[in-house]
């Protein structure tokens, strides 16, 4: 019962960070329907800015946090510009293609100018481990996910109750409509990303706390994982996405603590496979009707 | 027939003509032995990118899982080759490994191609994914260090060879009634549907026929490559057998070919500008892509016969 427990909390943990980043992807595809490839690596830039912050500047954790939010929030409008925008009438492959390339010069770039070997996390605050009841828990985590729901909370008043969240919305069902009642697209695409990458670099930050340890490809592996999640959930879904990130998270832990380590990637997927073929549009995604 | 026959005769002199230039150039010392990996490894990448341009490009099926195929047929062969070291081994374990790649796109294909999109992109991912971590776990395929000392069979000849026969018969498959079936439902499904073709069929066809490619490119890498690892067989790998066909225009099987050529030769180039040499490649990738969307060629392929039409038309004006 206790290991069932503590793997509660490691899992939810691990989920909240992945949720964190499926929420990044899910609301650029909803918007755009492009798969962001380079979101992984906007978190990457996130920890990265989070383990300058710190050393350099000497600064704690919660400035770190924010100040590595709009830092991640301002690359993520600029690869929007840059890259993203000439593409926006192009077939969905190219931009496609385009998210890979920016994500390939976001990790090389970084390899070249910082190196590639592994760095340690300096500890900005120091880890307390509490013991409730036989599971253990460490601040750590309990940051993690206090930070991540508050930010989740954020995002969904964001979108519900504001006018940006409105356009947002409206661009997302139907852009040229959008337009048409005065609704102005590239500026609410811009936001979106912002939005979405702004979550990326505070789950860098944390991360980069929780593991001690980052490198320039470390966005790799948790970005298709938050897409799988964003995928699982429904993508283009805000609260799919979150289900799916603790789904993920969870399920990589159970199967860990079963004893399957090396497998849990592969159940993860399997278990990906399965609900798409039941639930084709993921686990909240509603079907819809082909007309002819 | 006696038409077709005189293109055919041409595509088979240049075929030829390609072997024997090769071959000169490697007897006149003009092409080094770094030169000739380049060339094999340009064959082994066209060999793959026909296959996913049938899948992507053809059928319109989103495949993000190239490289697991390509790991069954790598490892297959790779088995039976260390088994039978010689020039049988080498096509028994083609033959087997494209076998066994059809067969698991067949099993995995008739289930998730009724996805469409993203969604199947995510789930052929998912499936080549599942592959590797089983390859990296068995006994057999000797768990995460992989196969080495595979003989190495795949040489230029015979790597050059394979490109030859995959694009005939990927080729021949695109020009014919099945493959105008395979188009249609790319075009339109529910048209397609209603014209009378089984679209989960051909869809599976499709991915059946990428798929087996797939594996053949797999073979002649592990045999030319000498070890295998399950890391080789990774997402990157997809991703980079999906660059070249988009980057040659998706639906043209010349693109493929010239943008294979033309990565392989910046490749070439690069290697000098060590760490600097992927952040180029990545910037060429995303300037290409935002100044020619569509693809170096488009969907333009490179025909005989247009070429022979054009040709007697330009005389019969003047």
């Amino acid at each position: 019962m206790h290991t069932i427990l503590q793997q509660l909390v490691n899992g939810l943990s691990l989920g909240s960070i992945y949720a964190l980043l499926a929420l990044g992807y899910t609301m650029v595809y909803g918007i755009i329907k492009l798969i962001n490839f380079a979101h992984g690596d906007i978190y990457m830039l996130g920890a990265f800015w989070g383990y300058y912050v710190i050393n350099v500047w000497h600064l704690s954790f919660w400035p770190a946090l924010i100040t590595a939010m709009v830092f991640c929030a301002f690359v993520g409008m600029l690869t929007e510009y840059l890259a993203y925008r000439p593409l926006r009438h192009s077939p969905r492959i190219a931009a496609l293609i385009t998210a890979i390339g920016v994500s390939f010069l976001l990790e090389n770039g970084m390899s070249y100018l910082f190196g590639s070997n592994v760095r340690n996390f300096p500890q900005a605050m120091a880890v307390k481990q509490y013991h409730l009841g036989g599971v253990s828990i460490s601040n750590i985590q309990i940051l993690i996910l206090a930070v991540s729901i508050v930010l989740m909370i954020l995002l969904q008043l964001i979108v519900q109750r504001t006018k940006m969240g409105k356009a947002m919305r409206a661009v997302s069902v139907d852009p040229d409509a959008a337009q048409l009642i005065g609704i102005n697209i590239d500026r609410t695409i811009s936001f979106t990303f912002a939005l979405g990458s702004s979550l990326a670099g505070a789950a860098g930050v944390m991360i980069g706390l929780y593991y001690n340890s980052i490198d320039p490809l470390m966005g790799m592996t948790p970005g298709i994982k938050a897409f799988v999640a964003a995928v699982l959930g429904g993508i283009g879904l805000i609260p799919g996405a979150a289900i799916g990130g603790f789904v993920i998270g969870l399920l990589e832990t159970i199967t860990q603590a079963l004893g399957f380590s090396a497998y849990k990637d592969a159940v993860v997927y399997a278990v990906l496979i399965i609900i798409l073929l039941v639930k084709p549009a993921g686990i909240l995604g509603k079907n819809i009707k082909e007309k002819v | 027939m006696k038409k077709n026959l005189k293109y055919n005769l041409i595509w088979l002199a240049i075929m030829i003509a390609g072997y024997i230039i090769i071959n000169v150039l490697e007897f006149a010392g003009i092409m080094g032995q770094f030169a000739e990996t380049t060339l094999v490894l340009i064959g082994i990448n066209i060999i793959l990118a026909t296959g996913l341009n049938l899948i992507i490009g053809f059928s319109g099926q989103f495949s993000l899982g190239h490289a697991g195929f390509m790991a069954i047929g790598a490892y297959v062969c790779a088995l039976i080759t260390t088994a039978i070291p010689n020039a049988l081994g080498m096509l028994l374990g083609l033959i087997a490994g494209a076998v066994f790649s059809g067969v698991v796109a067949l099993v995995v294909g008739i289930p998730t191609l009724r996805l469409n999109g993203d969604y199947l992109a995510i789930a052929t991912m998912g499936v080549a994914e599942i592959i590797r971590i089983i390859l990296n776990n068995l006994k057999i395929t000797n768990g995460p260090a992989g196969l080495y000392n595979i003989p190495m069979l795949a040489t230029w000849p015979v790597v050059y060879l394979l490109v030859c026969i995959t694009t005939i018969i990927i080729v021949n498959f695109i020009h014919s009634r099945d493959g105008r079936a395979v188009m249609s439902v790319r075009e339109d499904e529910i048209a397609a549907e209603s014209m009378g073709v089984n679209i989960t069929k051909w869809k599976v066809i499709a991915f059946v026929v990428g798929a087996a490619t797939a594996a053949i490119g797999g073979a002649l890498h592990a045999n030319y490559i000498q070890t295998i690892a399950p890391t080789d067989f990774g997402i990157m790998e997809s991703i980079n057998i999906l660059i070249i066909v988009v980057l040659g225009g998706i639906g043209s099987i010349t693109g493929t070919f010239v943008a294979a050529v033309v990565l392989g030769l910046l490749d070439m180039i690069l290697q000098n500008f060590g760490t600097l040499r992927m952040v180029l490649y990545s910037l060429a990738l995303i300037l290409i892509m935002v100044f020619k969307p569509s693809g170096l060629l488009g969907t333009w392929e490179l025909s005989i016969r247009r070429l022979f039409t054009r040709k007697s038309k330009t005389k019969g004006d003047a």
